[in-house]
């Protein structure tokens, strides 16, 4: 018999994940109806920013020994940096182009982050250990869940909460939202729009970089393709939930989580390697019932 | 009025000429320098056009982004890999094949075509659904559909050799075959574009409710256009498959969907002389710059690009290109000839009177 608690810490934990960095790629559309295909990348650079550059096969941790108390501040300032630079090189001169123009360039940007991260650290994944003594289990209601699953979402909630109360007590906020709903109007209404981008940016390379933290310690590897799969899933989850709707992106992203580790659980042995057939058969099923995502944000309807 | 609505339709049909003619010229100038590594890009290149066309019969008209045609590629390959693979090997790498599949070997052309008809066919079923959805729905409906041509051939072990790779596949294409299929699919592209149902579906492109409004039934060209798209895109991955010789599923993933899309908007995804532009420019880019990675020398100096740079070149000059003209290189625009038709008398028109 399946213990219900532990699939339950399971699918809090991948949901919490995935909802992380949707919320990192919801910002971003919202603000700007930019589709950030780089959003991954940001993710592996966290990770990769943690060991030396080499193209060796051991990895030698390089901000990685830094306490946590100082390494987990500088990866996030690390994830915001490295989105404001991506802004203000590729998509602040975008700006006035359509979003499936966006959407390539960010692609594009993508592909040479990668490829650098290649060029610096070579092909091969890399083992590394950061805080290694985190995936220890601990036994709650029957469950043996490593701490690290707890911590993850114990996290997530706090950076939706945080982010939350940063978007409805803060003058940034304010302006987010507003940019969110009615981009144009905000902009007549005094909301500087430089502000406002360079803001969403930032959290989203914040919430990148947390995603990359929460991976590296749970894999234990580094491997450039790490951040593709999650933001993947993460713009799915930000489209099922409702395109500009970040309440509907976290959601989201708790729900695929969760469906992807019952079916994991639930699915007959031979069918299980097709796991992924039938969640995003599911994802097209919830599309066609619900076009405009679970959540629709005010904005999301065509007007006439 | 109508002699210059019909020269304009004349003009449009002009357009499959021109770009069939550079793509002659790109395999001439390819066959003249003799160079047999060259004639193998050359050949991959004219395959890509083939794919690019045949994903802008629908991204192009539609104006929906499909992150789905890599699956209809893949459906394509797997199954003239079916068709024409010996069935001694079908039956040691393939072992779960059907027995008439197991025996068949087909000629290399009818094999082409019958997996362009069945990716159609998968385009038909899966586009009923999809396409009920527009925007950027549309659009993640078609990456899940992806993943799942992805996931099943990925793990279809007795079927599909799963992860590890199909291999001996005959390799039949060289230029000149990759360059027919080319220019079929540019010829195609150019009359659906043209016809009614083209005009229709660019009609909802520009206009969704407008269109709609005069009775344009979007679902249904969108669909039609779809299934067109997917023959084209299935032959390109039969082709593929024919011309490296080893199939494996996760060369039809994102790489390829990312690659194509990627072209296609640099070109400028409005028009058809954009595909095919974008395609060979960058085409060219990459293996300008594959070479210079591998060291050239002017006169007595040699020098070499460091290794891994081409790929961030050819990000950055995508990048370039992508905010200097968001709208691709030729900006929605085909090449056209301006034809003079000898004037057919009309009678008088009537001159506007308000």
């Amino acid at each position: 018999m399946t213990n219900f608690a532990q699939l339950f810490f399971d699918a809090a934990s991948l949901g919490g994940l995935y909802a992380m960095a949707a919320l990192g790629i919801a910002l971003i559309f919202g603000v700007m109806n930019l589709v950030n295909f780089a959003h991954g990348e940001y993710i592996a650079f966290c990770v990769f920013a943690l060991i030396v550059p080499s193209t060796d096969a051991v990895a030698v941790m390089l901000l990685g020994r830094a306490p946590a108390l100082i390494l987990v501040p500088l990866i996030l300032a690390l994830g915001a940096a490295i989105a404001i630079a991506s802004e203000h090189a590729v998509f602040r001169h975008l700006r006035r182009a359509d979003p499936v123009a966006m959407m390539i360039s960010s692609f594009a940007l993508g592909f040479v982050i990668r490829n650098a991260l290649l060029a610096a650290y070579g092909g091969r994944p890399k083992a590394i250990s950061l805080w290694p003594d985190l995936n220890t289990p601990v036994r709650i209601a029957g469950a043996e869940v490593p701490l690290l699953q707890l911590i993850v979402i114990l996290t997530t909630l706090l950076v939706v909460a945080g982010l939350a109360a940063l978007l409805k007590k803060t003058r940034l906020g304010l302006e987010m939202r507003a940019a969110a709903e009615n981009f144009t109007m905000a902009r007549l209404l005094g909301v500087k729009a430089n502000v406002v981008i360079t803001g969403a940016f930032a959290l989203s390379g914040a919430l990148a970089a947390a995603v990359a933290l929460i991976m590296a310690t749970q894999t234990g590897v580094a491997d450039v393709r790490m951040g593709g799969q999650v933001m993947l899933v993460a713009f799915i989850a930000t489209v099922i939930g409702g395109l500009g709707s970040l309440p509907g992106a976290v959601a989201a992203g708790f729900l695929i989580g969760a469906a992807s580790v019952l079916l994991q659980a639930f699915l007959p042995l031979d069918a299980r390697p097709f796991r992924d057939a039938f969640l995003y058969t599911l994802v097209i099923v919830c599309l066609l019932v619900r076009p405009q995502g679970l959540f629709v944000a005010a904005s999301a309807k065509p007007r006439v | 009025m109508s002699s210059q609505h019909a020269q304009h339709r004349l003009a449009a049909y002009s357009t499959p000429l021109i770009l069939s003619a550079i793509l002659l010229a790109f395999v001439a100038f390819v066959v003249i320098l003799g160079d047999k590594a060259l004639a193998r890009t050359a050949a991959e290149t004219l395959v890509r056009v083939t794919l690019v066309v045949g994903l802008w019969i629908f991204v192009g008209n539609s104006g929906v982004i499909s992150f789905g045609h890599a699956g209809y590629m893949a459906i394509g390959a797997y199954c003239s890999a079916w068709l024409t693979l010996k069935p001694q090997s079908k039956a040691l790498f393939l072992p779960d094949l059907p027995p008439w599949l197991m025996d068949a070997q087909w000629p290399v052309l009818p094999a082409a075509i019958a997996s362009g008809l069945l990716a159609a066919l998968v385009a038909l079923l899966s586009g009923a659904a999809i396409l009920r959805l527009s925007g950027i729905a549309a659009s993640i409906a078609t990456f899940a559909f992806l993943a799942i041509v992805n996931t099943v051939y990925s793990n279809w072990e007795g079927v599909t050799g799963a992860t590890s790779s199909v291999v001996g596949l005959t390799r039949y294409v060289d230029h000149w075959v990759a360059l027919a299929w080319a220019v079929a699919a540019i010829v195609a592209a150019n009359l659906y574009a043209n016809s009614a149902s083209g005009l229709a579906l660019r009609a909802t492109r520009e206009d969704e409710v407008a269109a709609k409004a005069s009775g344009i039934d979007m679902y249904r060209h969108r669909l039609w256009s779809l299934v067109i798209s997917a023959f084209f895109t299935g032959i390109s991955g039969a082709l593929l498959g024919h011309s490296i010789g080893v199939l494996n599923p996760d060369s039809f993933y994102l790489g390829i969907t990312f690659i194509s899309l990627a072209m296609l908007v640099v070109g400028g995804i409005g028009s058809l002389s954009g595909a095919v532009i974008g395609v060979l420019l960058l085409s060219l880019l990459i293996e300008l710059l594959v070479r210079a990675e591998r060291g050239i020398t002017i006169g007595a100096t040699q020098f070499a690009l460091p290794s891994g740079s081409q790929e961030i070149l050819i990000g950055v000059a995508m990048i370039f290109v992508l905010i200097l003209r968001p709208a691709g290189l030729t900006g929605g625009r085909e090449f056209k000839l301006r034809l003079t038709l000898p004037r057919i008398p009309l009678s008088q028109e009537p001159t506007s009177t308000n």
